[in-house]
């Protein structure tokens, strides 16, 4: 079998998790999880309901703290950084969240400003008026720009979502299940958008999903996870064409 | 210039209920509940002040937050302080008559108005449509990832959510009460007029010929503590909400009723120190 062609350079690496652990009580959600970000690529992660998937994600930007195990972004430890740090590296990573997390009571346009105004304050009304703008022709939803987060439907919210993650023009992007409930259309659109927000702006990006669709659109390379544990890790090819039960269920 | 917090070690407080608690944890599961409950609770409060104290203030949503708890409580404040007033002198009246004293009434209905029903009314009222409003938004937000959203947004969603609600109850609190207040007074006036004829001028100015400063001055103090309280009761609740939907009623459900006790036991301790000092 060939090898994935990607740049294995330990210094290419801008997210590296090594040995991570996580448990909640006795549930022991990852036991030995050990994966790598490098630049520019998109890595899709797979894996069966409630596998950790999200948990992994989160614990990258530190909004879930961990005991074993190491997580470095852009190189640091993120269990040794400051409160600062900590700050300073979200504002360059996007993250989107599987239920979308819109703010209830503000309306899509004031959804889509509240990072931009906190992460680039150095924008003017005006410039912060065409980015949201921008993203919303983006997601093909310019036209709910005055809605209620609460007036949209689930597709809508998750496109609104992803428009406010990327409005912030970040260098990693952490998307958790972008397509999940999306017409096959929208879907495919969604994928696409991925695709050219890696090319356009060399994004590293981790995609959480189900939708093999999107993985094949996406995908650089493609780690799944079971029980705990990284299952597989590979390229398009390497995943298709494997004989495993698992696997296979994923790519049928 | 520096704001010089009191140095009480609450750490020291907080900890050492935790390990209190993790001592009887072989002998008790409520006890120890209670007393990690206490810890944190404690925990909570400190990292309101010092977050108050640090960094840019998130002067806007403060304001916000005080506009939407004054715009939804007025009405009902409203509707029950005038009620208060208006029921308070008929009941008094026949008693007062008996004894010729009917000159007493505005007086005595404004000095039990501002002394205690204003306050703890409100307060009661407050606890249920500011807390249990407070309590359901942040378990919703918890429950639906927005805090987090808020977080990696580098927002820090303690200032931004939690000591801006927990400043403008405080704030809030004592207005609505002078608010009960006055409405209180002029249901009274209302009542008196069911069965005699006084102006409103003239009832005003025999209610206020009998209340001093004495009377207002601890009852806006005490109410300071009931929002303070009810607002950090709704934040806790909503903020350490559990991670299903049903934590969101259940955050709302505790808000209200911890927050009117813990009124209740404000106020009781309240009465016992102005009695001490007046
Ligand atoms: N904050 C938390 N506290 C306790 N348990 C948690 C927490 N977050 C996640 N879990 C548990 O960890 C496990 C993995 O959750 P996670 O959300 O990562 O699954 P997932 O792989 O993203 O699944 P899905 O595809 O359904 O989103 C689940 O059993 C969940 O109950
Ligand atoms: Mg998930």
């Amino acid at each position: 079998m060939e090898k994935p062609e990607l740049n294995n350079n330990q210094t290419d690496a801008i997210i590296e998790v090594k040995n991570l652990q996580i448990k909640f009580g006795k549930q022991e959600v990852l036991k030995d999880v050990t994966l790598n970000l490098y630049k520019g690529e998109n890595l899709v992660v797979l894996g069966k309901s409630g596998s950790g998937k999200s948990v992994l994600i989160k614990c990258i930007v530190n909004l879930l703290t961990f005991k074993n195990g190491t997580i470095k972004v852009f190189g640091d430890d993120i269990l040794l950084m400051n409160r600062n740090e900590i700050s300073s590296m979200r504002k360059k990573i996007g993250f989107l969240f599987q239920s979308g997390a819109l703010y209830d009571s503000m309306t899509v346009k004031e959804n889509i400003e509240f990072p931009l105004r906190r992460i680039k304050s150095e924008l003017n009304e005006k410039e912060i008026d065409e980015k949201v703008k921008e993203v919303l022709e983006n997601v093909g939803l310019i036209d709910s720009i005055n809605k209620m987060p609460s007036q949209l439907s689930g597709g809508m919210r998750k496109r609104i979502s992803l428009a406010r993650t990327i409005v912030i023009d970040p260098l990693i992007m952490l998307y958790d299940e972008p397509t999940t409930g999306l017409d096959p259309i929208t879907a495919n659109e969604i994928s696409e958008l991925i695709k050219n927000i890696q090319e356009k702006y060399n994004t590293a990006s981790i995609i959480i999903t189900h939708d093999i669709h999107c993985a094949r659109t996406t995908a650089d390379r493609l780690v799944m996870l079971r029980e705990g544990e990284i299952y597989l890790e590979g390229n398009l090819k390497q995943f298709e064409e494997s004989k495993d039960e698992m696997i296979m269920s994923f790519f049928k | 210039m520096k704001i010089v917090i009191p140095k009480i070690d609450v750490n020291k407080i907080a900890s050492h209920s935790i390990k209190i608690s993790e001592k009887t944890l072989a002998k008790s599961e409520l006890a120890n509940e209670f007393l990690l409950g206490i810890g944190n609770v404690v925990l909570f409060i400190q990292r309101i002040f010092t977050e108050m104290f640090s960094g840019r203030a998130e002067f806007k949503e403060f304001i916000y937050q005080c506009y939407q708890m004054g715009n939804k409580s007025l009405p009902l404040i409203s509707v029950t302080g005038t009620i208060m007033g208006l029921v308070l002198t008929i009941q008094s009246r026949p008693v007062l008559a008996e004894f010729g004293a009917e000159s007493l009434l505005p007086g005595m209905v404004a000095i039990s108005l501002i002394r205690e029903i204003g306050p703890v009314i409100t307060g009661l009222i407050c606890a249920g449509k500011i807390g249990s409003g407070i309590g359901a938004e942040l378990g919703s937000m918890k429950v639906t990832e927005q805090i987090e959203a808020m977080e990696v947004s580098s927002t820090n969603p303690m200032k931004f959510l939690v000591v801006t609600r927990v400043l403008a109850t405080t704030v809030m609190l004592p207005l609505l009460v002078l608010y009960a207040d006055a409405l209180g007074i002029i249901g009274s006036w209302i009542g008196a007029n069911i069965k005699g004829d006084v102006t409103i001028s003239l009832f005003f100015s025999q209610a206020f010929s009998q209340v001093g400063f004495n009377d207002f001055i601890p009852s806006v103090i005490k109410s300071f503590f009931f929002g303070a309280v009810i607002g950090i009761v709704g934040c806790y609740k909503g903020y350490n909400a559990g991670r299903g939907t049903e934590s969101v009623g259940k955050a709302a459900n505790s808000a209200v009723v911890i927050g009117s006790l813990l009124v209740l036991i404000v106020d009781v301790i309240a009465v016992q120190i102005t009695d001490m000092l007046l």
